[in-house]
Order: structure tokens, then C-alpha cells, then sequence
């Protein structure tokens, strides 16, 4: 293997470094066997992966995984499907987290799904019970040994009258089991640890939430030991009624019904929560857009979405270009440290650029208020324009590099012999500039101006760093304010506030979706950016 | 021919501009002075901010109003509070954010030139199609998506608890849904012009097509893998959104979710402990960024120009 050294043209550095690796990569037998190895690793992913799901009874996305194995098996033992050996691994993950995820939004977009609606029916129908349960006055009390599994909690109770042992968890009613007795009370069981009595003091707040219940019959109430030795029996004041699938508060007699809009709801419109997931068609396009507290800040974001991306492009690209134009002389000296220092901006994290910023600005503490203008008190990012305006200078103070480097590129592309022809042609520099070199730079810097109002529409991180979207909107039912774009806006709805709406959240996300769509098919199309794409 | 008439008239022109401009200050300042003005303004523009988080770090006061005077104090305090405090584990925060951006970047750039080297140097049904396909659903940014994968990544982790929520795995596995897009255009590009004769030579000799491309391409396209390496670990660093739903332990979270919680109310924070926190996470990213800036700026307008 040493002298294979053929005689043909001298090989430069990275050429002779590529014959080396190769010559070091082992055979055909080699890469074989790598290949099986790997294979064998994922194909043992997937066989875990079937036996939890074929535990878990979600046969959908057993079957999903089970024809994904299947594939990937087949591409990489086949002998022709060269061109997907190459793109399997991207387009897998690229199906599950980009495209799955869009669908699924556009899904929950038409469901109620959010705080007091997020699970399914059965599951609202036990937590209902469970959570209006008072102890049974008088009742039996019942011996009981903490016991654990996998970190689950169980307990272990010895009935009060048959003597038998009973084990439950909070997800598992309570069944005979065969245990181990001490003075009449069971102690132990296979499978489970036996809690020490030290261990189990330690456990209280968690006993506290523990409730097993009696049988499957939610209406039999559950079993709960707060202090961890002594269980007593806990039945609800709500008693759910299967055949005419209605709930009543034996209290005070009111009866609560499924009237379709995922909760039971009496007749005078009160609603038991949580309620459970359903889908509710267009409810949330229709709040949307009639909801005058939900309406209202949408259009108002709508509106400062464009300003705020349009204003973003137009200011940082002038700044950029100035700057370009400024710098495009070669007998300034020291051009590069200059190109260096504004290049820095550019380079700090954008995050922490945005959360010092707010530091700076804050109206009684920061620095710009408290130094460059002597302590006075300018609102920056409290009062609903000035806020903007920080909005956008901070943007500014974040892009303006990226615009200069790439306008120095595209100035330093157009070739001399331009310019002077049109010098020699009698033209002033002004002239120059604006009938010749603004738009041959235009050429090339258009796609990157398109991709930039792409980013700023969706700067997440420069607003919600910033000014959390702040100040907020007065008389609104959404937790949204005066600088929020409609990314964080869906954020905020989905994920902050006293409760989620993942519905309306996803609603907002699919108009969001429908626009930006647009906006890119009409810029593709006005660009011709994929005419290259042979 | 008039071009090259041109060419040599313009030397003439410029030298005769230049001859009597160097001789007084004026002058000087008209041709390049006044350059050197705005420059400076705008050196001042864009240092500012980075001298006073700077300057915070090394204020061993900890309040936003203390750290208004720059450099009025020198000291390490703030430095040692922030990598020391129990409530905000810095170390661990940092150390989370390297894992999570360096398996992603790592695995970004494996993916997306499997798929950039399929694209660039195979012909098959499809081809066009999913270039296309790549583009336009890297339009839609992730995010967008987040309530939809905070639900998928919650049903997940209820079957298989290792990639669920609150974990590295799972967040690692959703930015890998994006591996194939803008990055993969990127190298694409940057594929395309190596010579095909390269590939042919090599199978002439006997190579497969793996070997051609782990032996032979990858070596060759070695800078734009460095480049799209380190543009989607920056990417990832800056990514809070989904960091933010799906980290819910503090153990667990990244440097842009512990900091932007540690400044949540500035007035209250430790501003000079965030400030210390901040320097130290910037400074290896400008190196890196500063190191690596030509091929960026190159490899970003190149991209464009094409996609």
C-alpha cells in the first residue's frame, strides 16, 4: 500500500491529504461491516421503540415506525437506491419536526386545546371526581404500607373486614394481590419495594396528592393515606352518570352536561373544568376575527409586524450601504480596524445584545438615561412609540454590519472600469452612484434584502429580549402589547398568561402561515430565484 | 475596443485629481477625512454597548444603577458570584448550551452534506422538486410550529421519557428537523464547484460512492462545512423559544433561557453577575465569529445569489 504512488500530475495539499484518508479507510469489507453496525443500532431503536408503543396500545404509530424500519432497511441493503442513502436521515427528521408539526398545528388550530382542555374526556371525567373528593364521615379505616415500583408510588392495603391484601396506584384501581403478612397487615409484596417508615415521612406532600381509586367505577371513590399508614375512603360530590353521560353535584343538585363544547356545562352555562380536548371547527378563526379584545391587538400587531420588518430592512441596508460607500476608498488608512469594530456588533450573541440593550434603556436605571442624558427620564421602552422606536434602533445597532459586509462584497464586485467609463462620460459621482452602481448592487443584494425581511418578520428573540412585547394593550383579553410581531404574539397566547390557548394560538399561527406564504410565493416569483435550480 | 481605452485613460484622471489634493488639510479632509469622522461616530455606535457589558462584568456592584459608571471599578467579584451561585447554575447552563450546539452543529453539517452531495452530484427523479421543497419550507420557521412540537415532544417523552421534554436528546432532535434547508443550499453551492471529472476519475479507479464522498468531497469542502458548522451553532445558542418550552428544569436549560430569566426584571437582577455571565459566553463566539468571517460573509452571499 506504500508505493502506489502513480506517476501523474503533482497533487497539491489537499489533494494529497484526501489520498492519504482514503488509502487509511479500510476496504469494501470495512465499510460493510460499519454499515450493518449501524444499521443493527437502529433497527434495535426501533424494536424498543415497537414494544413500548405495542405497550401502550398506539398502533397508529406502531405500524408508522414498523414501515420506517422496513424502508430504511431496505434503502441501505439495496443495491440501486444510491440517491436516498444520501438523504433518508434529513428527510426523516425534516418529516417529523417540520413537516408533521405544521400539519398538526393547522390541526390544533380547530380544537379547544389549552389550559382547563388538554386531555381526553375519560381523563376529565376522573380528574372532576377526583379533585371534589371529601372523606367518608365515619368510614373504616384502612391499614396500608407504602410500597414503590420504577418510581412509582403504590399502596398496599389490608381490607379492614376480609383481611385480604389490596394494591393500587394512582393510575391502577386497587386488586387482590398475594402478599406478606405481619400482625394481620400486609407488608410487602413481589415486585415492589417496601418503603421504610423514615423514607415514607419524607414523602408527605407527595402522599398528600395520592388518591387510588376503589375500582373502575369512578363513582366508588378512591382510597388516600396523607400520612402514609392510616388509608380512608374519599368519595366525590360530583357522581357521574354513563348512560345519560351527564354529571351531578349532589351537593347542590345541579346537573352538568356534554353539550359538545368540550366541558360539562349546566343550563345556566356554568362549566366544570377541566374540560377536554375537541375540535371546535373555525371557534378560533372566528374569535379571531369578531372578538373585539382579540381582533383588535391582531391588527394592530398585523400592521407592526410589516412596519417593523420593512423599517428594519430600509434602515439597517441604508446605514450598511452609507457606511460601504464610505469605506470604499483605498487610500483611507486603518480601513480594516474600522471593519473589525463594526463588525462586533454583528458577532455578540444577538440574544445578549438584546437583554444589555434593555438594561441600557431602562427609564429610571439605565445607562442612557442615567448618563448620556443626565438622569432625565426618558420612557425608551414603556411609553407605545418610543418603544418602537428602541425597537428599531437596537435592530439597527444588531444589523447595520451584516449590510455593510455585504454591500462592501457587492461594491467591490462591480468592476472599476464601470465607473470610469461613465467618469470619462462626463458623469458626477452622484450620477455615478445612483444610475450605475445602485443598481448593479441591487442585483445582487436583492435575494439577501428578501431573506432579511424573512427574519425580522420573525425576530422572536430582538422583541421578546427587548421589550417582552411590552408596553401591554389596555382592555384586552390576550396577554399581547404595542411592540409584539406576530410570532411572539403567538408565543405569548400559547405560552404565558394565566392560561395557554394552544387553540387560538395555533389559529393565529396558521393566518400567520397563510401570509407568509404568500409573500414568498409572490417574492419567488418576482426574483425568479430558482431559475438557477438545475 | 473602447474598453481597454478606458483603462488606460482612467489612471490619468485619478492622478490628476490626486497630484495637488495631498498637499493641504483641507484637501485631505475632503477626500478622506470626513471618512474617518463618520467612522468613528459609527465605531462609537457600535462599541458602546459592548464596553458597558464589558465594563458591568468587572463592576463588583451588582445593580443595574451601579454599573452606570464605565470602568469606575475594577474586580472579579462578579465573575466568581455568577459561576458560584446555586440558583443560577451558570457552569451547568453553559455547559448544556455546548453539548446541545455542538452535537447539533456537528450533526447539521453530517446531514445536510449527505443530502447537499445527493443533490449536487446525482440525477434521479425528484431532484428538482426537492431542492424546491427544502427551500420553501425553510420559510416557515420552526418556531411557528412551537405549540404543535411542545405537544408532539410532550407525547413523545410519555412513551420513550429519554427524547420527551426537559431533555437535551428531544430539543437536539427538533432543531435536527431542520438540518436539511438553508445549510444544505449553502453547501449545495459549494458543491457544485468542485468538478464533477473529480467523482469520475475516482470511480474509474474502483471507489464507491461512499467512498468518494467520505475520502474525497468531504476533505475538499472542509470550509463550508466549518462555515455551516458554526453558523447553526450560533443559531443554536440564540434559540429560545423552543428551549424555553421544552428545558423546564433549571439543570436543564440553556445559557439564552437562564440569562434572559436572571435579567427578567433588570432593576431587580444582578446586572453586573449577567454581565459577567454575557462576556463570557460572547467572547469565544467573536473569536470564532472573527476567525471565520471572510468564508461567512462569502458563503452567506454566495447562497443568496443562488437561492
Amino acid at each position: 500500500m506504500t508505493e502506489l504512488a502513480e506517476p501523474t500530475a503533482p497533487l497539491n495539499k489537499r489533494q494529497r491529504q484526501a489520498a492519504k484518508i482514503a488509502d487509511a479507510a479500510s476496504g469494501p469489507i470495512g465499510w460493510m461491516l460499519l454499515k450493518i453496525l449501524l444499521l443493527a443500532v437502529v433497527d434495535a431503536i426501533a424494536l424498543y421503540a415497537a414494544f413500548v408503543l405495542f405497550g401502550q396500545q398506539e398502533w397508529l404509530v406502531l405500524g408508522l415506525v414498523v414501515a420506517v424500519t422496513v424502508l430504511v432497511n431496505y434503502i441501505y441493503f439495496s443495491r440501486k437506491r444510491v440517491p436516498a442513502k444520501y438523504l433518508t436521515p434529513g428527510i426523516i427528521f425534516l418529516i417529523i419536526f417540520q413537516v408533521f408539526t405544521l400539519l398538526y398545528t393547522g390541526y390544533i388550530g380547530f380544537t379547544n386545546y389549552g389550559t382547563g382542555h388538554n386531555g381526553t374526556k375519560d381523563q376529565a371525567i376522573s380528574s372532576l371526581l377526583a379533585s371534589s373528593q371529601e372523606r367518608v364521615e365515619d368510614s373504616a379505616t384502612y391499614p396500608v404500607t407504602v410500597v414503590e415500583q420504577f418510581g412509582t408510588y403504590g399502596l398496599l392495603v389490608t381490607d379492614p373486614e376480609s383481611g385480604d391484601a389490596l394494591l393500587g396506584t394512582a393510575e391502577q384501581p386497587l386488586a387482590e394481590v398475594d402478599a406478606d403478612f405481619e400482625g394481620g397487615q400486609a407488608v410487602a409484596v413481589d415486585g415492589w419495594n417496601t418503603l421504610p417508615l423514615a423514607k415514607v415521612f419524607t414523602l408527605s406532600a407527595e402522599l398528600e396528592k395520592l388518591s387510588v381509586p376503589f375500582s373502575d367505577d369512578p363513582n366508588d371513590g378512591s382510597l388516600r393515606a396523607p400520612d402514609g399508614q392510616k388509608g380512608y375512603l374519599y368519595v366525590s360530590s360530583l357522581e357521574y352518570d354513563a348512560d345519560a353521560d351527564t354529571i351531578t353535584d349532589t351537593t347542590t343538585g345541579a346537573v352538568y352536561a356534554d353539550t359538545g363544547e368540550g366541558a360539562f356545562t349546566a343550563e345556566d352555562g356554568a362549566e366544570l373544568l377541566p374540560g377536554w380536548q375537541t375540535t371546535v371547527g373555525f371557534d378560533n378563526f372566528v374569535r379571531a376575527v369578531t372578538d373585539e379584545s382579540i381582533r383588535g391587538p391582531l391588527i394592530s400587531v398585523t400592521i407592526w409586524t410589516f412596519v417593523f420588518a420593512l423599517l428594519s430592512v430600509a434602515t439597517t441596508f441604508f446605514l450598511g450601504l452609507l457606511l460601504a460607500l464610505v469605506f470604499n476608498n483605498t487610500r483611507m488608512r486603518f480601513r480594516n480596524g474600522y471593519r473589525i469594530i463594526l463588525i462586533l456588533p454583528y458577532a455578540f450573541p444577538a440574544f445578549l445584545s438584546a437583554l444589555v440593550w434593555a438594561g441600557m434603556m431602562n427609564e429610571s436605571f439605565g445607562f442612557i438615561n442615567q448618563v448620556i442624558f443626565g438622569g432625565a427620564d426618558i420612557p425608551w421602552l414603556s411609553d407605545p412609540n418610543l418603544a418602537k422606536v428602541s425597537v428599531l434602533l437596537v435592530n439597527l445597532w444588531l444589523g447595520f454590519p451584516y449590510m455593510f459586509l455585504v454591500c462592501m462584497g457587492a461594491l467591490q464586485g462591480i468592476p472599476e472600469d464601470v465607473n470610469e467609463a461613465a467618469v470619462m462620460d462626463g458623469a458626477n459621482p452622484w450620477q455615478v452612484f445612483r444610475r450605475i452602481k445602485l443598481p448593479l448592487l441591487l442585483v445582487t443584494v436583492a435575494p439577501l434584502l428578501i431573506s432579511s425581511f424573512a427574519f425580522n418578520f420573525n425576530n422572536f428573540n430582538l422583541i421578546y429580549m427587548l421589550t417582552k412585547g411590552g408596553p401591554r394593550f389596555d382592555d384586552v383579553s390576550i396577554p399581547v402589547g404595542h411592540t409584539d410581531i406576530l410570532i411572539s404574539m403567538v408565543y405569548k397566547v400559547a405560552f404565558t398568561g394565566q392560561s395557554r390557548d394552544y387553540g387560538l394560538a395555533s389559529a393565529f399561527t396558521i393566518l400567520i402561515f397563510i401570509v407568509v406564504a404568500t409573500i414568498s410565493i409572490i417574492s419567488f416569483r418576482k426574483t425568479k430565484a430558482l431559475e438557477e435550480l438545475n | 475596443m473602447s474598453t481597454t481605452d478606458t483603462r488606460t485613460a482612467a489612471p490619468v484622471t485619478v492622478e490628476r485629481n490626486l497630484g495637488p489634493r495631498r498637499r493641504s488639510i483641507g484637501a485631505w479632509f475632503a477626500d478622506t477625512g470626513w471618512r474617518h469622522v463618520v467612522a468613528i461616530i459609527v465605531s462609537a455606535f457600535a462599541l458602546f454597548p459592548l464596553l458597558y457589558v464589558v465594563s458591568a462584568s468587572l463592576n463588583p456592584r451588582g445593580t443595574l444603577t451601579g454599573s452606570n459608571q464605565l470602568f469606575s471599578a475594577f474586580g472579579i467579584d462578579s465573575y466568581v458570584r455568577i459561576l458560584s451561585d446555586p440558583q443560577n447554575p451558570y457552569g451547568l447552563w453553559f455547559l448544556n448550551t455546548l453539548i446541545i450546539a455542538v452535537v447539533t452543529g456537528a450533526s447539521t453539517v453530517f446531514i445536510g452534506a449527505l443530502a447537499a452531495y445527493a443533490f449536487s452530484r446525482m440525477r434521479f427523479a425528484g431532484r428538482r422538486i426537492g431542492l424546491v421543497t427544502i427551500v420553501v419550507v425553510q420559510m416557515f420557521p420552526q418556531l411557528l410550529a412551537v405549540v404543535a412540537i411542545f405537544l408532539l415532544m410532550s407525547t413523545l417523552g410519555d412513551w420513550f421519557p429519554a427524547i420527551g421534554l426537559n431533555t437535551h436528546t428531544g430539543l437536539i432532535l427538533v432543531y435536527l428537523g431542520g438540518a436539511l434547508g438553508v445549510n444544505t443550499y449553502l453547501m449545495y453551492g459549494f458543491f457544485n464547484t468542485l468538478p464533477m471529472e473529480l467523482d469520475e476519475a475516482a470511480r474509474i479507479d474502483g471507489a464507491g460512492h461512499a467512498r468518494i464522498f467520505f475520502t474525497m468531497i468531504l476533505p475538499l469542502v472542509a470550509p463550508i462545512l466549518a462555515v455551516v458548522a458554526l453558523l447553526s451553532f450560533i443559531g443554536t445558542v440564540n434559540e429560545y423559544v423552543i428551549a424555553s418550552v421544552m428545558l423546564v428544569d433549571v439543570e436543564q436549560q440553556t445559557l439564552v433561557v437562564g440569562l434572559t430569566k436572571l435579567v427578567a426584571n433588570p432593576r431587580y437582577a444582578d446586572w453586573s453577575a449577567f454581565s459577567a455571565g454575557a462576556v463570557m459566553a460572547a467572547v469565544p463566539v467573536m473569536i470564532l465569529f472573527l476567525f471565520l468571517q471572510r468564508y461567512i460573509v462569502g458563503g452567506l452571499t454566495a447562497g443568496a445569489t443562488k437561492g
